[in-house]
């Protein structure tokens, strides 16, 4: 199937936020999906639209499909029904082989071969690890895993072996590792997971710029709101099995919010004019 | 009393050593230290340590069975060596979580060969020598199939090595990014098969893991570089082969006894310095020297 110009054909999507990308066709389409793993469904009635530059939160209780989503993104899990575009293609098919304009970072991002290499290599395996046959590691490819590092503030611990790295700097170089291909969407799981304060404050930093300077449209799976509010446009939100996506006005609603985390939650607006909710 | 004398010293040990079944040994001997070179790093890596000592022991019945029916015993080696990899590759990457069901394989596969064996009248020596290996024993033919082997490894590895160290490392990642990391995990055990097949007749499926997988893990140890590693893992195996059949020679010892004492005494010596340095404060033995921005350190 060939894909048309992708600036010929933007179907007039309700772009809520990037100015700018209003032309642009959504980075992402779910129409009517459901997914069913292991027998059970997971999730359906998934119908929405994900604009192109946007950073987008997907937030549900444990086990309500999250990861679940990413993989049906990234063609990893085949839907029960429904269509799925991802940069205008099927998932798990792309422009080119390899699928180069998608970075992933996977949650729990654990290497159990930590200890047989370095920060460095892993994020060259971002770059090169899907191309075959035996190949010298050239200039250009150096400099952009020297970039990439740099990003993400990993420079100083590049050569040290994976499993030397504390949690927040595994994080760093899988960040490092999905960016090096400069993708145009990148799909975090659980990032900010057992990272202390600073380094969710820093993650989500780094998140904002990549979004902001180089338009990558970001996906982030998220337990906790509150460290994302101010990076984000819209989440996708997994609730009472069906996927339901809407801008960060229409989320931040107290009987949203409670509905979906089982407990009261309190939305609290600071007289700086900062959000952030709370359980009562 | 009787004195049992450990070693006696050979003093036409270098006749020994240039004699022509000793040019097979070394020949054949480094063959597979490369192919073991080649292959243990991915071992470590990939968590197949278990998997590789247990397909070294479903060979067993393989070799046994062979003389039982009159075939080469490289051939019934290699064909249950071979087809237990596929088996357990096809199974997937939870490979490293089916510990009791691959032990109680490799026990069953070891009482088979016991049995096929006591079938066989002549076959004693065909237990010992792959019980134990028989670096002696090898024959120009094998040889040559050896050759072939280690070519067709190199080539392999050579096609496969960064989708198969992604695969192998971030095995999600590798997916999301359309590495075909179940092929690669059945092509990956078949290639371990064919160097275990080898590696058996160097030093026998009870000592094959001292071949195989312990000069990976010191070269892990001694460098995180997988290309370094894989060198300096090969380098140990074949210190290990050449030192062995050597002192072996001069000694009048089993030339296996030798290779394997060699390959782990490395392995103790660089674990223990690793540690003391540890202990001390320092860096982990060959961790990385700090690089700076403008000269990075690149494998
Ligand atoms: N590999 C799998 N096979 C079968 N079912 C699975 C698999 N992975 C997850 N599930 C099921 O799918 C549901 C959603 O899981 P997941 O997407 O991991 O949830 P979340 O990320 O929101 O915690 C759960 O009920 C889980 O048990
Ligand atoms: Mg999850």
């Amino acid at each position: 199937m060939s894909t048309p110009d992708p600036t010929a054909t933007a179907p007039a999507a309700d772009v809520t936020s990037a100015a700018g990308a209003a032309a642009a066709p959504p980075a992402l389409v779910f129409d009517d999906v459901s997914v069913v793993r292991g027998g059970r469904l997971v999730w359906s009635e998934g119908t929405f639209e994900i604009p192109t530059g946007s950073v987008t939160a997907i937030i549900g209780s444990n086990g309500s499909g999250k990861t679940t989503m990413i993989k049906v993104i990234l063609g990893l899990v085949p839907t029960a029904s429904g269509r799925v575009r991802v940069l205008g293609h099927a998932p798990g098919e792309g422009p080119s082989s390899g699928r180069d304009d998608i970075g992933y970072v996977p949650q729990d991002y654990t290497s159990t071969a930590g200890d047989a290499i370095r920060a460095r290599d892993a994020v060259l395996l971002g770059l090169t690890g899907s191309r075959w046959a035996f190949s010298r590691i050239t200039r250009e490819q150096r400099e952009r895993v020297d970039q990439a590092l740099a990003a993400v503030d990993a420079t100083e611990f590049a050569n040290r072996r994976v499993s030397q790295l504390s949690g927040g700097q595994r994080q760093r170089v899988a960040i490092a590792q999905a960016i090096v291909s400069r993708p145009r969407l990148v799909v975090l799981d659980e990032p900010l997971a057992s990272l202390d304060l600073r380094n969710q404050r820093e993650i989500v930093d780094l998140l904002g710029r990549l979004n902001k300077d180089l338009g990558v449209t970001i996906l982030v799976v998220a337990h906790d709101l509150n460290p994302l509010l101010s990076v984000l446009d819209g989440a996708v939100y997994l609730l009472d099995g069906h996927a339901h996506h809407a801008p960060l006005s229409g989320v931040v609603d107290e009987d949203l919010l409670s509905h979906l985390y089982g407990t009261r939650i309190e939305v609290v607006r600071t007289p700086q004019g900062e959000l952030f909710m709370r359980s009562v | 009393m009787r004195t049992v004398d450990l070693v006696t010293y050979q003093d036409n040990w270098w006749e020994i050593l240039t004699s022509d079944f000793m040019r097979n040994a070394l020949l054949g001997g480094t063959i597979v230290a490369l192919a073991a070179g080649l292959i243990g790093y991915f071992v470590i890596v990939r968590n197949t340590a278990f998997a590789s000592h247990a397909l070294a022991h479903i060979g067993l019945p393989g070799a046994t069975g062979a003389v039982l029916i009159g075939i080469p015993v490289s051939l019934g080696l290699g064909i249950f060596a071979v087809g237990g990899a596929l088996v357990i590759g096809a199974l997937g990457k939870k490979a490293a979580d089916r510990e009791v069901a691959t032990g109680t394989v490799l026990a069953m596969a070891t009482g088979l060969g016991l049995y096929f064996n006591s079938l066989a009248t002549k076959s004693s020596s065909t237990m010992t020598n792959v019980l134990f290996g028989n670096l002696l024993a090898i024959t120009n033919d094998q040889l040559v199939v050896f050759a072939i082997m280690l070519v067709a490894l190199a080539a392999a590895v050579a096609l496969i090595y960064r989708p198969l160290l992604f695969a192998s490392v971030d095995s999600e990642v590798a997916e999301a990014r359309g590495v075909p990391v179940r092929t690669l995990s059945v092509v990956f055990m078949a290639l371990l098969g064919l160097v275990i097949t080898m590696a058996v007749q160097v030093v026998g499926t009870l000592l094959l893991f001292a071949l195989v997988v312990t000069p990976a893990a010191t070269g892990i140890q001694l460098t995180p570089r997988p290309r370094r590693a894989m060198a300096v893992s090969a380098a140990i195996s074949l210190v290990s082969v050449w030192a062995g059949l050597a002192f072996s020679a001069m000694l009048n010892l089993p030339p296996s006894f030798v290779v394997v004492t060699i390959a782990c005494l490395v392995w103790f010596v660089v674990w223990l310095s690793a540690r003391a340095s540890h202990r001390a404060g320092g860096a982990i033995v060959g961790a990385p020297t700090r690089a700076t921005a403008e000269h990075p350190v690149h494998a």
